[in-house]
């Protein structure tokens, strides 16, 4: 293959010194620094860069920038793959390998093209036609269809690289550097306000630099880097290039997606930041996003080499590339012939087609002057060439442009430039609630009613004339600046710039076809979809009016563009179809994000160990040396239980289990829940958030509480210390910590401030050692020297404070194994220390340490309850069989609601026990209970909360919540599994020690 | 995400609260005599407007103090905030706030 | 054994001692943990006279009213956490009898003390390019304009809770973890510092 080199000898902002190597599909190629994938590949004469997702049609880049439906490629390979990026935005560096998409076996042959062929067969809705049954063969046709239908592939294997996220405030953010974001950002910022600039080109500039527009008798680009450099001059100014705003939300909350890498070469961006998601909180905000120029529908104007006006003139100014060496400009308006001059001049044949035939004189003589053919109030009928552009048929008009006169006529050409006028990019003032206009003579849609703090300018406003957007852009940011209370006198002057008369656009929706009776199939609306204007008809008369139903129907607008050249062609079409006015049918609703984005940039640094945190106790480490096993409990790591050499963990849980009701166990119990609850209205505070009474817990006592939610459904549970006469300390559970705190915060602050009452979270501030079994007390007794432990100076349900292990200590006999038990707590930083004490000293005891695994079996034994495990949110006090701790002479949360007539209901789903038939049978959690094994469906009594195998007892035990199951004891329950029915009998929810005598010594 | 104003530490990232739900729903202090339906009411009934909504919201990562939030639930407009036990804005102030 | 016994910080098996190296002037960002403050939370009625006065004449500064501020005297400063609540940061040798003459100057009225000190550490973060880390994680605009030395401001570091806490103009943040979240957090500062340079300087 022979490589043209359409590139031209001078101009353009690439750097000519800086060459750069890289490959497309297997092939290399050359270009130089600043170029982008798309303009390298032109300029070594590749024009076919990939294959349409239905029909495998051959497709060549259409545009400049962020709007390209056709020019995907799949970037690198492996992890760091990236599919579906746009090679007009893709700069190039040394050692970029990228491959064209959907083509098999290659772009240039590629077998699917089959269906382009077939294409009269798969009309708009083809597949919900056609693969509706038999429903379950979709899974059959849906590998077939998701393999030949696609994009990129996605990339394999974790990525490498770097993402993370930041937070930025600004007074004023403006979004788009180009000439009119600049000018507003400049009179923004001289006020001093705090200003962010984004921009998602590499260079600030906007599509201005893709012109030979002069301002200040200039080149544009001078005026670019005077405004970039007194910007940056401003200390409060920031501008961020390669910088895309994604989304645009509430209260001026947008999101940016920074590329901060991804133009270096692989070598050069180890270790650094590859995408940065900007969370951009602005008071104020200018939306200056331009425009996307709108092509023209006419048949084959897919074929590769047909492209916008603004992107062929943008390839020639601003990459020094010539896309073709023969041009056909295609246009309803004026501004394709500022495209057509420039290729003019640099060296293409150029006929200019426009389907208007009043003409400004300017235009004509400036089209005069290069030698450049006019043929006014003409269209192109057909694009002809297959893998490339080789000419367009032209005819004339009629009147009403719904037709021809005289014959055709075929000019040869490589190149077709197409103009429909410019959509402004309404994407982000849609996506912020603001309504949209329709503006009739332009044909475009416009910000009409804003919603929030914003200002919409220059091109995005639909101000197409360089001095009004420039105008815009200054009072835009002085306004913005105002707003925040940054004010500057006077003001700095506008640039001068060229003002050319225009002569209005002619709308054209499509292009009629050479015989009036040939479908529309081959003009293609939505490039990226394969939608064309024959199938939005058909959806039309198919009865799909919303344009939100067109869009599903046909997939138009869909797809990594989402429809950024193709939305209002379509919704034109749909309209002129329906006979309905533009403004009526309306857009799609715009959705953030704006581009694709990356999975990696969402995620940010919430990834690997820094996922979520990992809360430890002060005994962490300790634990981890002996090698135990944790269990999450909420953020918390808690030690599971702790396996010796070769055991298993049916091995160890009984090992500790039996340890700790015939020697002594150990139990880290610093995670749980700690509230600090102070104030002369502390008691009568306790008495209305727990179900029992606090009033008459006398100082240096202990006490369990219960608590409910409004509905009377438990909530939580623990044991509250009276340190004094208006102090206590409550203990929850350690995964509802936080919650039972936000809880009793809520009703001091919103329902009775009356009270004098101060809560504070110390669940951190101490560290817990719980002992536990009949060693525990002679434990204590050899490291603690100033408590009193004898059973009547120190009983059951009281707390002393005093030294243990030298340490400052409190001291709780209060037990949750129904072992006789004491819960050591000292300040955090000591509980290591505590913690090898107690087994440094309890050696000669066989103290065992044991997990929670442990901690579960055991107070199974004895019946206690885990709120959030045997209860679910559905389960009240009564159900549990606790009424000997629900007050009825007070009133507390929940009170009122355990006399509603369901809760008093007697078939209520009720804790009891269970025994299994077979000693050794453990029923899973979750099982299922039934009354007797049937036919399905079987009819579900209720369901195995908790279940561990007892070594104490020799036996399985369960606890269930079944229904009426309080009077159901003794009888004989099934919980059928998958391969076999577990048998059991229905007992009082307790199986050790009934009385609690053990706990008492 | 929304920019909420605590009535003390001033604007801040919706993050950093949670929503209780609708305000000034006074919990009855004789709940004896209400009857079952007019317990669930009070339990359960909530209103769901289109339009100006007054709710409860906590600073819970800021200064954990309550307030009260009138918002607009179709343009999510804050339209006031004060604080418990203060009374809501008697007169909708047209067009509301912006920012 | 009495070494066994020592209080030991929330980071103390990280072995950061090690890696502590500062050169003055290095590094976009230094970061240490500060981890034996005294801590005491402060609850009362901070317009009331009483409250007022018995607080100032135990620790010779006044409750601070305006929110989100901070204030000093010599090695004690109190910090605004809400409208009845306060930060007392104290000499770790200091903090008992602290605690107990404030518990004492406010018998008789509805005001709470409660000591935190283990609960908590403090990690402090200075250098040019603070406000760049503490951005990736932290949604309080920290600008001049908007913040500065004397102010604190409770909110959310990455999925940590967080106490924020401008000391001086350099600028120097100190910032008050949970003890159980201060591994997450200093781990993230650390990954958020590494484009800076972070170094590590050896604990207070």
């Amino acid at each position: 293959m022979t490589r043209a080199d359409f590139r031209l000898s001078v101009g353009g902002r690439i750097d000519r010194d800086r060459l750069v190597g890289f490959s497309f599909d297997g092939e290399r190629y050359s270009g130089f620094a600043g170029d982008t994938l798309a303009s390298a590949l032109l300029a070594n004469g590749v024009r076919l860069v990939g294959r349409s997702f239905k029909y495998h049609r051959p497709r060549g880049v259409v545009t400049d920038g962020v709007e390209e439906p056709n020019a995907l490629v799949q970037l690198g390979a492996g992890a760091i793959g990236e599919p579906n990026a746009r090679a007009t935005q893709v700069e190039i560096h040394d050692g970029l390998t990228a491959a064209s998409q959907n083509r098999w076996p290659n772009v240039r042959f590629d077998v699917g093209a089959v269906n382009g062929h077939l294409s009269a067969l798969l009309p708009a809705g083809f597949y919900y036609k056609t693969f509706m049954w038999p429903g379950k063969w979709w899974m059959k046709y849906e590998y077939f269809i998701r393999r030949a239908a696609g994009l990129g592939r996605a990339p394999t294997g974790p990525d490498p690289e770097i993402y993370d996220k930041s937070w930025a405030h600004c007074d004023v953010l403006v979004v788009g550097a180009g000439p009119t974001g600049l000018t507003a950002a400049h009179a923004a910022g001289r006020t001093g306000a705090r200003v962010l600039v984004v921009d998602e080109r590499p260079e600030p500039g906007g599509h201005l630099l893709g012109t030979r527009r002069t301002i200040n008798d200039a080149p544009a680009g001078e005026w670019v880097s005077a405004m970039v450099s007194e910007l940056a001059d401003m200390d409060e100014v920031r501008i961020l290039s390669r910088a895309t705003a994604l989304g645009y939300y509430d209260h001026n909350s947008l999101t940016v997606l920074e590329r901060r890498t991804d133009h270096l070469p692989y070598g050069e961006r180890g270790g650094r930041v590859r995408q940065r998601l900007w969370k951009v909180r602005a008071k104020q905000v200018v939306l200056a996003t331009g425009a996307h120029e709108r092509p023209l529908v006419f048949r084959n104007n897919d074929r590769p080499g047909v492209m916008l006006a603004s992107a062929a003139q943008s390839y020639v100014n601003r990459y020094a590339v010539r896309p073709g060496t023969a041009a056909v400009v295609f246009t309803n308006n004026d501004s394709a012939y500022d495209p057509a001059l420039d290729l003019a001049d640099a060296g293409l044949r150029v006929t200019v087609v426009d389907v208007r035939t009043e003409l400004s004189d300017l235009r004509r003589a400036q089209l005069r002057r290069r030698g450049i053919e006019l043929l006014a109030g003409h269209a192109i009928i057909s694009v002809r060439g297959a893998k490339a552009v080789t000419g367009v048929s032209v005819a004339s008009l009629t009147a009403a442009a719904t037709g021809y006169t005289g014959t055709s006529r075929r000019i040869r050409c490589d190149l077709v430039c197409m103009s429909g006028g410019w959509n402004p990019a309404i994407h982000l003032f849609s996506q912020s609630g603001g309504r949209l206009a329709f503006d009739e003579a332009r044909g475009v849609f416009v910000p009409g009613e804003v919603r929030q703090a914003q200002f919409s300018v220059g091109g995005c406003n639909g101000t197409g004339v360089l001095a009004f957007a420039l105008s815009e852009g200054r009072e835009a940011g002085k306004s913005a600046a105002a707003a925040c209370g940054f004010r500057m006198r006077g003001g700095t002057a506008l640039p001068r710039v060229d003002v050319v008369e225009e002569v209005p656009i002619r709308l054209f929706w499509t292009v009629p076809p050479r015989h009036p009776d040939r479908r529309l199939d081959k003009h293609f609306v939505d490039f990226q979809n394969d939608v064309t204007a024959a199938d939005i008809a058909l959806a039309a008369r198919e009865g799909y009016r919303s344009v939100e139903h067109l869009k599903r129907y046909t997939t138009t607008g869909m797809g990594t563009d989402q429809g950024k050249t193709s939305n209002v062609n379509a919704l034109a079409i749909l309209s002129e179809t329906l006979g309905a006015d533009i403004a009526a049918t309306g857009t799609t609703t715009f959705r953030p994000p704006y581009t694709p984005v990356t999975f990696g940039a969402l995620a940010g640094r919430d990834v690997g160990e820094l996922s979520d945190p990992v809360r430890t106790t002060p005994m962490h480490r300790w634990h981890v040396q002996q090698g135990a096993t944790f269990e999450d409990v909420g953020q918390w790591k808690r030690p599971w239980y702790y396996p010796r050499d070769g055991e298993s963990m049916r091995e160890a849980v009984d090992r500790e289990c039996l340890a700790a009701r015939n020697a002594v166990g150990i139990l880290d119990a610093s995670t749980l829940g700690k509230i600090d609850v102070q104030g002369p209205d502390a008691a009568e505070f306790l008495d209305r958030i727990y179900t029992n009474g606090w009033k008459r817990l006398e100082v240096g006592r202990c006490r369990y509480g219960l608590m409910c939610t409004e509905d009377g459904m438990v909530f939580d549970d623990g044991v509250t210390l009276r340190l004094g006469d208006h102090h206590y300390l409550v203990h929850t559970t350690s995964g509802n910590a936080a919650r039972v705190l936000g809880w009793m915060e809520e009703w001091l602050q919103t329902e009775w401030p009356e009270l004098r009452v101060y809560c504070t979270s110390v669940t951190e501030q101490t560290a817990t050692a719980s002992i536990s079994g009949p060693f525990a007390r002679r434990l204590l007794a050899a490291l603690t020297t100033d408590i009193d432990l004898d059973r009547d100076a120190f009983p059951f349900m009281h707390w002393r404070d005093g030294h243990v292990a030298g340490l400052p200590a409190r001291v709780a006999r209060v037990s949750f194994t129904g072992e006789s038990s004491f819960e050591v707590s000292v300040p955090a930083g000591y509980g290591l220390s505590l913690w090898t004490a107690l087994m440094h000293a309890g050696q000669r005891y066989g103290i065992t340490p044991y997990g929670t695994e442990a901690m579960h079996v055991l107070r199974a034994e004895r019946g206690f309850i885990i709120a959030g495990q045997d209860t679910d949110g559905t389960v009240t006090p009564i159900d549990l069989g606790m009424e000997w701790i629900v007050s009825r002479r007070k009133d507390f949360i929940g009170r009122r609601s355990l006399d509603r007539a369901d809760t008093v209901r007697d078939d209520r789903k009720q804790l009891v026990g269970l025994l299994t038939e077979r000693s050794e049978d453990v029923l899973p959690e979750g099982g299922q209970i039934v009354e007797r094994v049937t036919a399905l469906p079987m009819r579900m009594i209720g369901h195995v909360t908790s279940s561990y195998y007892s070594a104490n007892l020799g036996h399985s035990i369960a606890l269930a919540l079944v229904r009426g199951g309080r009077s159901r004891h003794g009888e004989q329950v099934m919980v059928p599994l998958e391969r076999s029915v577990m048998s059991a009998r229905i007992t009082e929810p307790g199986f050790f020690d009934p009385e609690g005598a053990r706990a008492h010594d | 995400m929304l920019l909420i104003e605590c009535p003390w530490c001033g604007f801040r990232e919706e993050s950093e609260f949670r929503c209780g739900g609708e305000a000034h729903i006074v919990r009855p202090l004789d709940s004896e005599s209400l009857s079952d339906a007019e317990w669930a009411d009070y339990l359960f009934m909530r209103t769901n407007p289109k339009g100006r909504h007054r709710e409860r919201w906590v600073h819970e990562h800021g200064c954990r103090r309550w307030f009260n939030v009138e918002r607009d639930t179709v343009t999510h407009e804050i339209l006031a905030v004060y604080r418990m036990g203060e009374h809501p804005p008697a007169e909708p102030a047209t067009g509301g706030r912006r920012r | 054994m009495t070494e066994r016994y020592q209080r030991r910080s929330a980071l103390a098996h990280l072995g950061l001692e090690a890696r502590a190296s500062v050169v003055a002037g290095e590094g976009g960002v230094t970061l240490r943990e500060a981890p034996m403050r005294g801590l005491l939370v402060l609850r009362g009625d901070g317009g009331g006279k009483a409250f007022r006065s018995e607080v100032t004449a135990v620790l010779g500064i006044e409750p601070v009213v305006e929110p989100l501020t901070a204030a000093r005297r010599r090695d004690l400063s109190i910090l605004w956490l809400g409208p009845d609540e306060w930060l007392v940061i104290t000499p770790d040798r200091r903090r008992a009898r602290i605690e107990r003459m404030l518990r004492d100057a406010l018998v008789g009225q509805h005001a709470a003390v409660t000591d935190v000190s283990h609960g908590r550490t403090v990690l402090v973060l200075s250098g040019p390019d603070v406000l760049a880390v503490l951005a990736k994680g932290c949604s309080l605009d920290l600008h001049p304009r908007m913040f500065g030395p004397g102010r604190c401001a409770q909110s959310r570091l990455a999925k940590c809770q967080a106490l924020i806490h401008q000391t001086t103009d350099a600028p120097e943040f100190e910032i008050h973890v949970p003890r159980s979240f201060a591994q997450y957090a200093w781990m993230w500062l650390e990954d958020a510092g590494q484009e800076f340079d972070l170094r590590i300087a050896p604990a207070e």
